[in-house]
């Protein structure tokens, strides 16, 4: 006990220890309180999330029948109508996006695997804050480059010139996400195949992307669930048509157009096409989103086998 | 070569491609350095060309384009300080709501849920972040604005009497309802991000303090949030840049007005709203390049929040900033 009175350090160490027992109960308390308001906020968060989902699948599939599918849209106060000609011209639109996105992106993404130097570092910083800029300044863009007259340009709203906004808003998910999956792939097999005296572009093409291909897989899909899901980049390219169009010269309607055109009208008919077609465009792109990663998944497994 | 040649009969057929893609190695360099050259030429394309189909405007309108609150297509005058205004009031309404829930639910996610819950929870917000905005929009203006006409708007009227900020008529849509609708669909992003960066403070920082006998709670509060601070911030940040320039959701529950709001329930316009909303119907020349213009402006002040958050959240580790490019 003396000699514990005569250490300061000892001695402090009990006064903190003390304080430390003496404060037991009290700080407990405040900590479970502390926990409860997380939990609490993950609850008051999932609320409106889940209230949305509900919605939308309940009033989406009260409008689902096959004339929905298979229909042209009728004028406001016609009921019945369909989005026939919206699914037609979001499927042209997206593949012609992603067409140009995929090889371009995954080859950006090759690029910038191999090199670490100033330039690259630039190039993956760009990528990153082009992802974050507003769809709708890259539709002004795309509107500039392809609808506004000028030689070169189409000089008219078209399904291209969505596809071209839509592609813009893909490239850098894929830059980035092939980048990483990549630089993922073990350098000794590349090493390996370079040993063998396979050029470079060989060793790109039969050894590392086939092997970074889960990684590739989900990169992909999740750009075209993004790209897919953007209304604003179509609103002054695409533009939205009461017709059929199977020519992405022309105009053409698309999904995310229909919710955005219907659902601020005031006609029940035109709202209840807003629920199907949004019901139409979450399915997608859930089933875009899961699938990337069900692949992803699946693909790993069968690697490891 | 050597591949080329041992790999199996049933390539044969594409022989002439493969030949094709045979390429020597600097012509493959050259080939991918052209890609990147590519890509950074369409962003320069991209920035010189909206400079360029905008400058009439802030050539014509000069300082007043960003100071002025009349937006009059008839007497073509443009300025585009009540839009600005209103991407700020909306950007703030979203944040203040999502900050403090975010970030609970963050902490939720990576310390005080069952094991068995974290990985399905944490899937299900990744997810959600992948539903178009669209449809916020459309479950914002269908059901959340008469609900809060019903419910939420007379409530927080009867707390001030109807003074500000409650005041004014309650029609449902407007500011508050922007506001509401933006914080909901950037809670995903910001909680999937800050989880990830909470869940990378080193583990044993984090024994350190229990062992020292901290309550859970203290741990959270003194050792897990400072040491992920830069990183939580950059995942706000990066929240917040989406808010600013989010635009369909917006455009379909904020009413649409070109004036100052002067009550939460006020209906209003952000910068990304009037240029979806204004942008096909702008036949004379001054009035398209003034949407370009405050396009302009939204490139402007997207790119510097994009590049402060990549860096903050970059700064934190190299491997989770490449997660969060993909978010």
């Amino acid at each position: 006990m003396t000699v514990m009175a005569a250490d300061p350090i000892l001695a402090r160490r009990a006064e903190i220890q003390q304080i430390a027992q003496d404060t037991a109960r009290r700080r407990q308390l405040f900590s479970r309180f502390g926990m409860l308001v997380c939990r609490a906020c993950l609850v008051i968060a999932l609320i409106p999330l889940v209230a949305l989902l509900v919605y939308v699948v309940i009033r989406g599939a009260s409008a689902w029948n096959w004339a929905f599918f298979s229909h042209l849209p009728t004028p406001a106060g016609i009921p019945g109508g369909g989005i026939s000609n919206a699914i037609v011209g979001s499927v042209v639109i997206d593949v012609i996006a992603a067409a140009a996105a995929i090889p371009f992106g995954i080859g950006a993404g090759l690029f910038l695997s191999h090199s670490d130097g100033r330039i690259a570092s630039v190039l993956r910083l760009s990528a990153d804050v082009l992802s974050g800029v507003p769809s709708i300044v890259v539709a002004i863009f795309a509107y500039i480059v392809l609808v506004s007259r000028h030689p070169g340009s189409l000089g008219h709203f078209s399904g291209v010139a969505a596809s071209f906004a839509i592609g813009i808003i893909m490239l850098p998910i894929i830059i980035r996400a092939s980048e990483t999956a990549i630089r993922g792939v073990p350098q000794v097999l590349s090493e390996a195949a370079l040993a063998l005296g396979a050029r470079r572009a060989t060793v790109a093409r039969k050894v590392v992307l086939p092997t970074a291909l889960p990684g590739l897989i989900t990169a992909v899909l999740l750009a075209v669930a993004r790209g897919a899901g953007e209304t604003a980049p179509l609103l002054f390219t695409a533009i939205g048509s009461q017709f059929m169009a199977w020519s992405p010269l022309k105009p053409m309607n698309a999904i995310p157009l229909v919710i955005y055109q219907n659902g601020i009208q005031a006609y029940p008919d035109l709202v209840k096409i807003a629920w199907g077609s949004a019901l139409f465009l979450v399915v997608a792109v859930l089933i875009l989103s899961v699938g990337s990663r069900m692949v992803a998944t699946r693909l790993r497994r069968v690697r490891r086998d | 070569m050597v591949l080329a040649t041992t790999t199996s009969p049933r390539q044969g057929t594409s022989r002439g491609l493969r030949r094709l893609l045979e390429v020597p190695d600097g012509a493959y360099r050259g080939a991918l350095g052209v890609l990147a050259a590519l890509f950074a030429l369409l962003l320069i394309a991209f920035v010189t060309s909206l400079v360029i189909q905008s400058r009439s405007a802030f050539a014509h309108f000069g300082l007043s384009f960003l100071t002025g609150t009349k937006w009059d297509a008839v007497h073509t005058h443009f300025g585009a300080l009540t839009f600005i205004v209103g991407t700020l009031e909306t950007t703030l309404i979203a944040m203040f709501i999502a900050i403090p829930i975010g970030l609970g639910c963050a902490l939720a996610l990576a310390f005080a849920t069952p094991r068995r819950l974290r990985v399905p929870l944490g899937t299900a917000v990744e997810l959600l972040a992948a539903v178009p905005s669209v449809v916020y929009g459309l479950w914002g203006l269908l059901v959340l604005a008469p609900w809060m006409r019903i419910y939420v708007e007379p409530g927080l009227a009867h707390i001030t009497g109807g003074r500000f900020p409650f005041g004014g008529a309650q029609i449902g849509t407007g500011l508050l309802l922007a506001g509401v609708v933006l914080s909901i669909m950037v809670l995903p992003t910001l909680v999937a991000i800050s989880r990830d960066v909470l869940m990378a403070v080193p583990g044993t920082e984090i024994e350190g303090a229990f062992a020292l006998g901290a309550t859970r709670w203290q741990v959270m509060r003194k050792v897990v949030v400072p040491s992920a601070r830069t990183g939580v911030v950059g995942a706000t940040t990066l929240a917040t840049g989406r808010a600013l320039g989010e635009t369909i959701a917006v455009t379909m529950v904020i009413g649409n007005s070109p004036a100052f709001a002067h009550s939460l329930f006020s209906t209003s316009a952000t910068m990304a709203s009037v240029i979806a909303n204004e942008f096909t119907e702008a036949t004379e020349p001054y009035h398209l390049a003034s949407l370009i213009a405050v396009g302009v402006l939204l490139l402007v002040v997207s790119v510097l929040v994009n590049l402060a958050a990549r860096l903050a959240v970059r700064s934190v580790s190299r491997e989770r900033a490449i997660g969060v490019g993909i978010l």
